[in-house]
């Protein structure tokens, strides 16, 4: 519908190889093409962010339009990694939606409250990826504006 | 008294438009002009949905409601939502200053807002997010384009997303009290 003239950005935060790849996959299974960047863990996302260590050079790793975060990560998890992200005045306005295996109550709540702008039970099956994915990309680049797509 | 409900539709219950605890979602529209009103309540008519639809005109009667004050001090006349849905441009208080007070509020700053504008200058675009916004959307001009809307909303925030349930958080450690003050 809203058609961005640029494709957007994602800056995927995941520690599990195997959900690199269904997660990569699933993001191709769409017909919008995006730009997809990983990073491993909470300390390479805020590297990534804040343009230290090896992503220095904004070419190979742009500043996202939206970060899908995963919780559960070794060296720094998303939890700490998202309370970083919106306290910081450069970086807040980056759109952060979890996505992550728990469920736990808790976690859903808490990542709402320091500023998730949504959160996403990582589907069990891969067809099940595909939908959420689906889904997402329809709510996030079909129908929303983000900043960096107004010139 | 209370936020005029426009319509509870029960229609066929999907699977998650319950959130998973049985309930229905609701949904609370800020909008201060009555056509745009209607065009979302008829969109939210045609999809098949468990929800409750409820309004406000302005962003002091929204903050209100949220509060439950004035009006609506009874809870049942002002249920918690789970998604509001704001316009910027209303009187008495503007969908601006009303973000702000809602992503500040420890009660309240849980609740996904989506802005839904006929205003779409970058800075309104940047200050959503920066505030803490849950989306950005410039109010399409049909009312086809409003369905289109509407329905990817539902997909996304009734069968992607999941919900925070309940009130919000009320025991809240030092250390996650994290927002920012300056601008």
């Amino acid at each position: 519908m809203f058609n961005n003239a640029k494709p957007v950005t994602f800056l995927i935060a995941e520690d599990d190889p195997d959900d690199r790849l269904l997660i990569h996959e699933a993001f191709q299974e769409s017909l919008v093409s995006n730009s997809i960047y990983f990073v491993e863990d909470g300390v390479e996302l805020m590297d990534y962010l804040r343009r230290q260590d090896k992503f220095t050079d904004p070419a190979i790793s742009p500043t996202p339009d939206l970060i899908l975060l995963d919780l559960n990560m070794p060296r720094k998890d998303g939890r700490e990694a998202l309370v970083e992200i919106k306290s910081d005045p450069n970086l807040r306005y980056i759109p952060v939606v979890v996505l992550t295996t728990s469920k736990a109550e808790e976690d859903i709540m808490r990542s709402y409250d320091i500023g998730a702008a949504s959160y996403i039970t990582k589907p069990v099956t891969f067809d099940g990826l595909v939908d959420a994915i689906r889904g997402f990309k329809q709510y996030w680049v079909q129908i929303v504006c983000l900043p960096a797509q107004e010139a | 008294m209370g936020a005029d409900r426009l319509l509870t539709s029960t229609g066929s219950v999907n699977k998650k438009a319950m959130n998973d605890q049985n309930r229905k979602i609701t949904i609370l529209l800020a909008e201060n002009n009555y056509d745009d009103r209607i065009q979302v309540e008829k969109a939210f008519q045609e999809v098949d949905s468990a929800y409750d639809l409820f309004f406000v005109h302005d962003g002091k009667e929204l903050m209100q409601y949220l509060y439950r004050q004035g009006k609506f001090t009874e809870p049942t006349s002002a249920p918690r939502p789970d998604l509001i849905l704001l316009d910027l441009n209303m009187p008495r208080m503007d969908g601006r200053q009303a973000l702000a007070e809602i992503k500040t509020s420890v009660e309240l700053r849980s609740i996904p807002v989506v802005v839904l504008s006929n205003s779409h200058t970058h800075a309104d675009i940047l200050r959503t997010y920066d505030l803490g916004g849950a989306g950005f959307i410039i109010k399409p001009q049909t009312f086809k384009g409003m369905l289109e809307v509407v329905k990817v909303l539902n997909e996304y925030w009734f069968e992607v997303v999941e919900l925070a349930s309940g009130e919000g958080v009320r025991n809240v450690k030092k250390d996650n009290f994290i927002l920012s003050s300056s601008g």
